[in-house]
This record gives structure tokens, sequence and C-alpha cells, in this order.
């Protein structure tokens, strides 16, 4: 400790002393730098500017709303509005350009593609999977397997109307009849066409049961899926002869199938969102790997 | 601490250094002369590099993320050439602190540089040492004042084109001079003169010594550096000692040794310390003291070198009585040679990285999501995000193949899975990187997963390729 003649100044540096003491340490007042205390002062000033103008004090019910009417939902929402209005020429042009000429124009096209891509995330992943990859019943839109169709048009007007979707006259509908609840068939005749379907789709060998299921086949289901059973897309009449099985293709799944029917069901999406997004989504679905060129022959493919 | 001696504070002592002249004075001009005349004129140096890239031979390209330097381009992902420069730099230091000390600080510092540009100056306006510290005593007068103005003018002036030729590195310079006067160039430009301008005067004109003793790392670490082999300038004390003039020593040679308390070391320092307390961290060995000293020495006739270059080896034999020894002899000793080896070593490296480095590269990342695709026919099909960077400045046309996966065909999102072929062609734009999204399918039969590579080969004359190796994943 300073040894100075007043005890209260530390002779050393001249400051006075705070008068405790641990050990011979002691502590000095060293009076603030007159910056420092102004700074501190005009932090006081501010924050009182700031209660004033912000949003600040919580009450009861609510809390101080500032005079500036700032608030953290207010400026999420303008921006929100500044980038709505900012790509809205671009959604304008696409909802203007019809799905097919849209390949014509490649950099609306890219655009419409990356739209998509995040629309498809927010209203379509829940069925059909974050990877558009699908999933038991819900079909797998990266393939080259289309139910319905997979040129851009096609695909826009299935994404517009959904299907069998109930209270829409406009949407897809195939109805493929529960042969063994309904006793259409009998269990016996059942049995018969799953071991023709499996034949169909080179799954398993001729044998005399699918003999006697080509001739069931013929008769009840090539009405729909035609007569080799490649199906028929203006019906919605999946291609039972290659290698993507919506539901699945072993013996008991495809029983099931034919005995209950299935009855898989898409919401429409133009009471949902506008025609631009759809038309994007449209071209993000397209570009997966399995989009077909416009205008394919109908009648040929499918799920 | 001892009561009396206690402020941590201290206040700024003027300096005031006499101009001198000698040979270190003139290796300093020289030396000044070339590291100015590549600052300012390194970015006006044009190079022809075609008609897709910047004839700028120096250029440090943010926007499109490529740095120029003569016959080398430099792209992002190659940037450990700059870190390799980096560590060059590195060790140069090294090797230059171990062989001669501190010459960086003492001639080729930018702080050095530009200070002893200012203090030219300083002596160019207001005269040399006496003339200045009596100005500076003097009160306030319309002499003084404009006086001041001009000096602080001629300063600003210098700092104005300091910071204004430092922009010049990273745009084409004749265009950005141009939209500099026009007003037209980025603000970020002008920021950076501003900036650069006020630290250059700041620095150089007012702070001087004071960044070296107290805000720069570098003498710490060089300090640490220093070995009893390092050059310093020393101020041979046993010769020196005691400090007489020439009328005393002749009255009483015994007592007396070379130095004549003249005082003129002090007054041309730079830092404005003496060398005569010894080595210290305020000296930059400028060599200053010793050109001023040489000259003192040769007027009273005595042998030059009382103060000199010298190791602290050579003090201890010097102490004893040898002769002293030349300072490049200590030039050559194992530190150094290991310090040259290691530093050449780097730099051949990198040259032979540099020559054999191809201009054409290929990366490639599979979808994750879905990993495969089963397609109607029964095959497996992967996808691909491929990427072609083409690094030469103009556009080439390339084939991309894959080797390693039997029966596979590849084709692009552009194009149907019927025109698929076992390879893909595109021309990849000038300095830039091509993306092609591909698609694979094979038999579905095989490894679940299974190694292949993409490969990427240059049609044109030059050629020259690239492979990256990926995986295929089947169910
Ligand atoms: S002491 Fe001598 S070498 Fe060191 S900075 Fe001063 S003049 Fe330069
Ligand atoms: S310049 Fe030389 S002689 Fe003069 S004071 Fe310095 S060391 Fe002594």
């Amino acid at each position: 400790m300073a040894d100075g003649q007043d005890k209260n100044i530390d002779a050393t540096t001249g400051t006075e002393l705070k008068g405790h003491e641990w050990d011979g340490i002691a502590e000095l007042d060293t009076p603030l730098p007159r910056w420092w205390l102004w700074t501190f002062y005009a932090t006081i000033i501010f924050a009182i500017g700031y209660v004033i103008a912000y949003p600040a004090i919580p009450m009861l019910h609510d809390y101080t709303r500032g005079m500036m009417g700032w608030s953290s939902r207010g400026a999420l929402a303008k921006e929100l509005a500044a980038r709505e209005a900012e790509i809205a020429p671009l959604r304008r042009a696409i909802a203007d350009t019809a799905i097919t000429d849209l390949p014509g124009k490649p950099q609306l096209m890219q655009a419409a593609v990356e739209g998509g891509r995040a629309a498809f995330k927010v209203h379509c992943v829940q069925c059909h999977g974050s990877g558009a990859a699908g999933a038991k019943g819900y079909p797998n839109l990266n393939d080259d397997d289309w139910l319905w169709g997979g040129d851009l048009a096609t695909i826009e007007k299935t994404i517009t109307d959904g299907v069998r979707n109930p209270n829409h006259d406009a949407t897809r509908v195939s109805m493929m009849p529960a042969f063994g609840r309904d006793q259409l068939l009998t269990g016996a005749q059942v049995n018969d066409v799953v071991a023709h379907v499996r034949v169909i789709s080179r799954q398993d060998r001729p044998s005399a049961a699918s003999q006697r299921g080509a001739k069931l086949f013929a008769d009840n289901c090539a009405v729909c899926h035609g007569p080799d059973g490649k199906g028929t897309r203006a019906l919605g009449a999946p291609n039972l002869t290659d290698g993507i099985w919506l539901y699945g293709g072993d013996t008991d799944t495809i029983h099931e199938t034919v005995w209950n029917s299935r009855q898989g069901v898409m919401p429409r999406w133009d009471d949902k969102l506008d025609k631009a997004t759809i038309r994007m989504l449209a071209t993000y679905v397209h570009s997966l790997g399995g989009g077909e060129a416009t205008l394919v022959e109908a009648g040929n493919g499918v799920e | 601490m001892p009561a009396g001696s206690s402020t941590l504070y201290e206040k700024r002592k003027g300096v005031y250094p006499k101009a001198v002249d000698g040979f270190y004075r003139r290796l300093k001009w020289a030396i000044m002369a070339v590291t100015l005349a590549i600052y300012w004129g390194t970015p006006w140096l044009r190079w022809d590099r075609g008609p897709y890239a910047p004839d700028q031979a120096v250029l440090i390209d943010l926007a499109h993320r490529r740095f120029y330097l003569f016959a080398i381009e430099i792209w992002p992902h190659e940037f450990y050439y700059v870190a390799g420069l980096l560590i060059m730099a590195g060790i140069g230091l090294f090797l230059v602190t171990s062989a001669v000390g501190r010459a960086w600080c003492g001639y080729a510092c930018p702080q050095t540089v530009w200070t002893d540009l200012y203090q030219h100056v300083e002596r160019f306006i207001d005269g040399d040492r006496n003339a200045q510290i009596k100005l500076a005593k003097a009160p306030w007068s319309v002499a003084k004042l404009t006086r001041r103005l001009t000096k602080w003018g001629v300063w600003l002036a210098i700092a104005f084109a300091t910071g204004g030729a430092w922009i010049f590195y990273f745009a084409d310079a004749p265009t950005l001079l141009h939209d500099v006067w026009a007003g037209s160039a980025a603000p970020v430009a002008y920021a950076t003169m501003a900036v650069l301008t006020a630290t250059t005067l700041l620095l150089g004109g007012f702070m001087r010594e004071q960044v070296c003793i107290y805000m720069c790392p570098w003498p710490r670490i060089q300090t640490a550096m220093l070995d009893e082999k390092s050059l310093v300038v020393t101020y041979k004390d046993w010769r020196g000692e005691q400090r007489g003039s020439v009328k005393k020593a002749q009255a009483s040679p015994d007592l007396f040794g070379d130095c004549i308390d003249c005082n003129q070391c002090v007054a041309v320092c730079p830092t404005g310390i003496d060398i005569r307390e010894g080595p210290q961290v305020g000296c930059i060995t400028c060599a200053l003291c010793i050109d001023a000293c040489d000259k003192v020495m040769r007027q009273v006739g005595r042998q030059r070198g009382l103060i000199d270059y010298c190791t602290q080896e050579d003090v201890e034999a010097e102490k004893q009585g040898a002769p002293p020894r030349r300072a490049l002899k200590t030039l050559l000793r194992p530190r150094t040679l290991a310090y040259a080896a290691v530093w050449l070593s780097i730099g051949a490296a990198m040259l032979f990285a540099l020559g054999a480095r191809t201009r054409i590269d290929i990366a490639a990342q599979q979808d994750r999501n879905p990993i495969f695709v089963r397609l109607s026919d029964g095959a497996i099909r992967n996808a691909y995000m491929v990427k072609v960077r083409n690094m030469e400045a103009r556009p080439r046309p390339v084939t991309v193949a894959i080797e390693g996966l039997p029966d596979a065909m590849l084709w692009t999102d552009a194009m149907p899975r019927e025109q698929a072929m076992a390879t893909v062609t595109a021309t990849v734009p000038a300095d830039s990187v091509a993306k092609l999204r591909l698609f694979i399918a094979a038999p579905a039969p095989g490894p679940q997963r299974q190694d292949f590579a993409f490969t990427v080969r240059a049609t044109d004359r030059e050629g020259g390729g690239d492979s990256e190796p990926a995986r295929f994943e089947r169910p």
C-alpha cells in the first residue's frame, strides 16, 4: 500500500483509493475517462429514444408498440412482398406462356424449373417425397413410367385437376373394379389372373394357372390394360409388363390389387395454386429425368 | 515500479532526422525507387491473354474470382498456390532475418519506405533537422502555417496517389482510372481509396516510428529469430568508449576511444534512438547511423566502422582483438543455407506443379435423393451433376465418358434417353465451368455399389484431360 501522507491518495499514481485492502493490494478509484462517461450518457439517451420509437416494454396483455409502428412480423411481410413484386413479372411471363412453348425459351424454362423445385418442396413432398421418388402408392416422378403421360402438358393437366378428386368433374378418374371383393371373379380365378400378370411382367414362367389367367385377363382386364397388358394412358391404366410397380409386383401385392382394386387419390391444385405455380411444378417434374417430349402417342406405358 | 518513474504513458518525442549521405543511404534510395516503381507501375503492365481474358499482367479479379500473374492464372480452387507464395514469403523473411537481421524493416517495409519518402518531403519544405526543430518550437504564425499546410498538402497528395494506386490491382487499370475520375467507379473503390489515403497520411506522416515500436508485431518476432550469428547494427563500444572530443583525445590519448560524441548517429536516426545504448527494438537497422559515423570518422581520420553491421559472435571476437570481419562473410552458414534450401525447394515444387497442372478438370457429384431410379425396362438409373472446368482463355470442345461401368449408357437432361451413348460431347466456354446433368443407366444385375470414373478429354489439338472417381448404386 502506498505510504502517502493522505491515507486516501495513492502516492505513485496520485489517484484516490477505494479504501479497502486485501493482503496489501488496494483498489484505485480511478475516475472514468471523459469519453467513456459521455458515451455512457449517449447510450442512455439512445435507450430512451429507442423505447419511444420501437416496441420495447412487455405489458400484461400487450406491449408498448413504439411510435414508428415497426414489428418484426411486419418487416418480414414487407420483405416477402418486395420479393413477390420482384418475381411477379417472371411469374406473369410463365403464366402467359403455354407450357408447350416453354422449352423454346430456355431462360424462362430454367426459372420455371427452379420455381417448381421450390414449390414442390412445399406442396408435393408430403406424398411424393423430397426427392420425388415416391413410395408405395405414390408414384416415383423420376422414372420414365407415367400413368397418365409424361409430357409437359399432360403433367400440367394432372397437377391441375388431380386424380379421383371428389366433386371435381375435370379430375382424372380410372376405376378398377374390386374383382375379388365384389365377387366378379372367384378366388381361384383371381389367383389365375395374378399368375398371368406375373408371367407378362416376366417374373414367372407360364404355368397352367397363368394360361387360365390369360383367358380371364382377355375377358376382364384387357379393356383397360390392353390385350398385351401394356396399359392405356387415356384411362390411367398402368402398364403391367414393365419393371415399375406403384404398389408392388410380388404375388401377394398383385393379388391384393386385383381383389380390392386400388383407388389412389391426388388432390387437384387449381383451387389452391395459381397457374404459374402449377406450370412451374409441371416443368420441374418433367425435368427429373423421365419427362417425355410433347405429343406422345397415348396408350402405352404406365403403372 | 519505483516511485517517480511511474507513468505508463510516454508522450512522443519529436524525431527530426538529419539528412545523410553514404553507401547505405544510396542503397536505400535505390530500394525505395525500385519498390515504389513496382507498387505504382505493376497495374499498368499489360500481358496478352487473348480475347477471352483481361490483358492486365497482375490482376486480382475478385468479382470473377481469378488471380492473374503474368502467364499464370489462378482459380479459387488453386488457392494453395497463393498459400504457397505466402509460405515462401514467410520463409523468405526467416531467411533474410537470419542472414541480414532486420533488413526488411530497414529497407523494404512499406512503413519504412513511405516514412522515408515523407521525411524527405519534410526536409525539402521545412529544411534539415535544426530548422525543423526550430519551426516546431516556434509559435504559430502565418509563415509556419503556410509551411505546415504546404507540407501536409504534399503528404496528402502522396497519400492519395498511394491509396489510389491500390485499387488498380483489382480491376482493369485504364478503365478504372477513367471511371474514378468520371465518378462512376464502384463505391467500394472510393472507400478503399479514402481509407488507404487516410492511413498512409497518418502512418507515414504522423505515426512513423511509433508504428514500428508499438504497433507492429514483426520486430518482436524478428527479435526472437535473431541469434549470435545475425547481422545487427552495432556500436563497437570497446572501440568507441571512453567518448570524448578530438581535442580531449589529443590531450590524453590513452583515456579516450574513437567516439567523439558528436551525436551525428542520433541526429540521423529515423526512429530517434541512440544506437550507442546497445541493440534495441527501436532500431530498424536502416544503417543510416553507419553512414553518419563513417563520415565523421573519415573527417577525423579514424578507421570507418565504429558503428557497423556486425554479429554478436564478431563482437566477442573483435573484443578479443580479432580484425573486423566482412559483413557478407556471415551470410553463408548452415542456418541460412537451410532456409534457402527450403525456400528454393518450395519454389521449385510450385513451379513444377504450375507447369504440370492440367487446364481442364472434371468433378462429379451424385444425386443423393433419390440415389437410384428403376426405369420401365428394368435398368437402373443414377444421376450426377458433372462440372467440367475449362481454365484456358478460349472455348474448348470436350468429350465426357465413363470408364469401368460395362453396358452403361450416358445422356444429359437436354436429350431423351433414346439418344444415350457411351460418351457425351460439349463445348465449355472460355474460362468457365460447364455444368452437365448426366444420367447413367446400367442393367439392374450388378454390384450394389460399383466404382467407376468420369473422364473428360479435350478434343482440340492441345488435348489434355482429367478423370474423377464416382460410384454407381443399385437397389
Ligand atoms: S540506430 Fe541506426 S540503424 Fe538503427 S534505426 Fe537508428 S539510424 Fe537506423
Ligand atoms: S556518429 Fe560516431 S562518433 Fe559521432 S557520436 Fe555517433 S558513434 Fe560517436
